[in-house]
């Protein structure tokens, strides 16, 4: 057996893709730092409520509970052996140390493998109203019901594209909201195209088969082909209108859970100098990486969504084999058929993931309609009509530019929100695709500090 | 109306915070969005254009939360749990503008 490394090994984010890593680095007999900004593991879809909440997994999980109650088990049997460290938020990557603030302090921790798995967040663009309060991400509305037991409304109307939006539909209802509707963005004629495709996976597909035809049989209103017009309501929100075939409808409701699929979290894996690459499926940047999970810098992995949307199975099957390539970068013996097979079903695991993306597709279409006098950037309200004009006059011709031109992506949320639209709309303008405008830079700090910065003591790590 | 409705996780012990200086009851557990949200219908205006804002992706990404103490701190509501005796500010009344 090789020496232990001089720091031990680093994973960002307690999620699926997390927790398998730790896992598998605990077993090889190593005590890896497990960083994580929620106060409990379980990332996204396995997000535990807070301690005393009393709902039975299978309340909170539905057909997942048994693969949560696994995952939650994973990282309780490891804790003894894993340096924890939840509520605690990686700001920055530089010179192969992170910067990590917990409870309004930060400190600095070197490291020499740094395995990155902080998932993803919704993807969004804007339509006349989105800012308007009861407008909430499709994962939030998920997350008040997950971990709040509340409904963000008392009729909610669902709106966008994925899988997703059946199932926060479907769990809604289940948990007695009143769902006014569930209004997809993608055809018809797009899910039957992608049918054969996502038989590869028969029991997710059936599960959203399921779902749909749930929601239908207790009469929610399902309709797909749909485009948002406008939210009516000053204050809160009254109502969606909305198009489809060219006739404008209205749903009266008093919140709107909206999503169109998942954008992978990047911006470490930025920061730690990978190298990027543009993902047609994703229609996103993402870090370049091998199928063990390697990025183009030595020591750094990515794994899960952060790395490109696939999918919480994938996420476990991913975090377990980037902690092996770690293993085996260390020098330390590791199982070369295991690493084999979950490469194996990890690309099976993609070709299933084209096909949803076939089901529910961006609408490439939304960006140009969206009227001039709306935001698109939710921080500062840089309105779509600034960032075309800034486009038209052959100022920017890249999203950085655009970015210093016209504050875009340069609020507290650092484009997480805005970017999609931002690089849909410049590369509109342009009349070019949207991997021809370049990404945004990520920068520090990556998710503003809690309290002011001035009030937080760097200090160096013992 | 308040905006959030409660659908389950109710037998929770109270905790009473301060709103725009009216007492206020919440649930151990909540958020400061959770706990604000379902006692009325905003977190704060925007900045830019005044109009209001409750939050928009409840897992610390949009930052669209962010909410002020009368001590000063400023928190995001979506990932800070309320703790009994909190005085928070939305600016939703008139005169309570930050
Ligand atoms: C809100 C939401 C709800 C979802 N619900 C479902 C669902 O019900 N069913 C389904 O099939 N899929 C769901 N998905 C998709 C699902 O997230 C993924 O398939 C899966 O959770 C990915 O696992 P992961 O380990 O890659 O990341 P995640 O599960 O997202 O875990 C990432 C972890 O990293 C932490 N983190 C992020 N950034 C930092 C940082 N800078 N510093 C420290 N920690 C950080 C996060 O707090 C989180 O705990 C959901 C996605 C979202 C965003
Ligand atoms: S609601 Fe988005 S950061 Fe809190």
């Amino acid at each position: 057996m090789t020496d232990a490394p001089v720091h031990p090994p680093i994973i960002v984010g307690a999620g699926p893709a997390g927790v398998r890593a730790a896992e598998t680095l605990v077993a090889a007999g190593l005590r890896p730092l497990v960083i994580d900004e929620a106060a409990r593991w379980g990332g996204q879809i396995y997000r535990q409520p807070p301690e005393g909440f009393q709902r039975p997994k299978r309340a909170l999980y539905g057909f997942e509970a048994g693969k949560a109650d696994a995952l939650h088990r994973a990282m309780a049997d490891i804790l003894p052996a894993v340096d924890y460290r939840p509520r605690s938020l990686v700001w920055n990557v530089e010179n192969s140390a992170l910067d990590v603030a917990r409870d309004g302090r930060s400190e600095t921790v070197p490291f020499s493998h740094l395995i990155l798995a902080p998932g993803a967040t919704d993807r969004v663009l804007p339509f006349p109203g989105w800012t308007t309060p009861g407008v909430f991400t499709l994962g939030g509305s998920q997350v008040a019901l997950k971990f709040q037991g509340c409904a963000v409304g008392s009729r909610v109307l669902f709106l966008g594209t994925g899988p997703l939006l059946y199932l926060v539909a479907y769990q809604y209802a289940k948990a007695g909201a009143t769902v006014a509707g569930v209004l997809d963005t993608s055809g018809f004629a797009d899910q039957a195209r992608a049918v054969p495709g996502m038989l590869r996976d028969p029991a997710t597909f059936a599960k959203g088969v399921y779902y749909v035809g749930w929601l239908r049989a207790h009469g929610v209103p399902v309709h797909s082909g749909v485009r948002p017009v406008r939210i009516e309501g000053a204050d809160r929100v009254e109502a969606l209108v909305w198009r489809r075939n060219g006739r404008e409808q209205r749903t009266a409701c008093d919140a709107v859970a909206f999503g169109l699929g998942l954008r992978p979290e990047t911006q470490l894996a930025d920061l730690a100098g990978c190298r990027f690459r543009f993902d047609a499926m994703d229609r996103a940047w993402v870090p370049e990486r091998s199928a063990a999970g390697r990025t183009s810098v030595a020591g750094v992995y990515v794994a899960g969504d952060s790395a490109g949307i696939a999918g919480a199975d994938a996420a476990e099957m991913a975090g377990e084999r980037a902690a092996l390539a770690l293993l085996e970068d260390l020098g330390r013996p590791v199982d070369s058929t295991r690493a084999a097979l979950l490469e194996q079903n990890l690309a099976a695991s993609a070709r299933f993931r084209r096909a949803l993306t076939d089901a529910f597709p961006f609408p490439t279409d939304w960006a140009a309609a969206v009227p001039d006098d709306t935001p698109v950037c939710r921080c500062e309200e840089v309105s779509a009509g600034t960032l075309r004009k800034a486009a038209r006059d052959g100022e920017a011709a890249e999203i950085n530019r655009l970015k210093a031109l016209t504050r875009v992506g340069m609020g507290r949320c650092q484009g997480r929100m805005c970017g999609a639209a931002a690089a849909e709309i410049l590369s509109q303008a342009l009349g070019t695709g949207p991997d021809a405008v370049g990404r945004l830079r990520g920068q520090p700090p990556v998710k503003p500090l809690p309290f002011s910065a001035g009030i937080l003591d760097k200090e160096a790590a013992p | 109306m308040p905006l959030l409705q409660r659908v389950a996780e109710t037998s929770r012990r109270a905790v009473p915070f301060v709103l725009d200086g009216r007492p206020c009851e919440a649930l151990e557990g909540d958020t400061i969005l959770t706990a604000l949200l379902t006692n009325g219908e905003q977190l704060r205006r925007s900045e830019f254009s005044g109009q209001p804002r409750a939050g928009f992706c409840l897992m610390g990404a949009c930052q669209d939360c962010w909410v002020r103490l009368e001590d000063g701190r400023r928190l995001r509501a979506c990932s800070n749990f309320i703790e009994p005796g909190m005085h928070v500010v939305t600016g939703a009344q008139p005169g309570a503008q930050p």
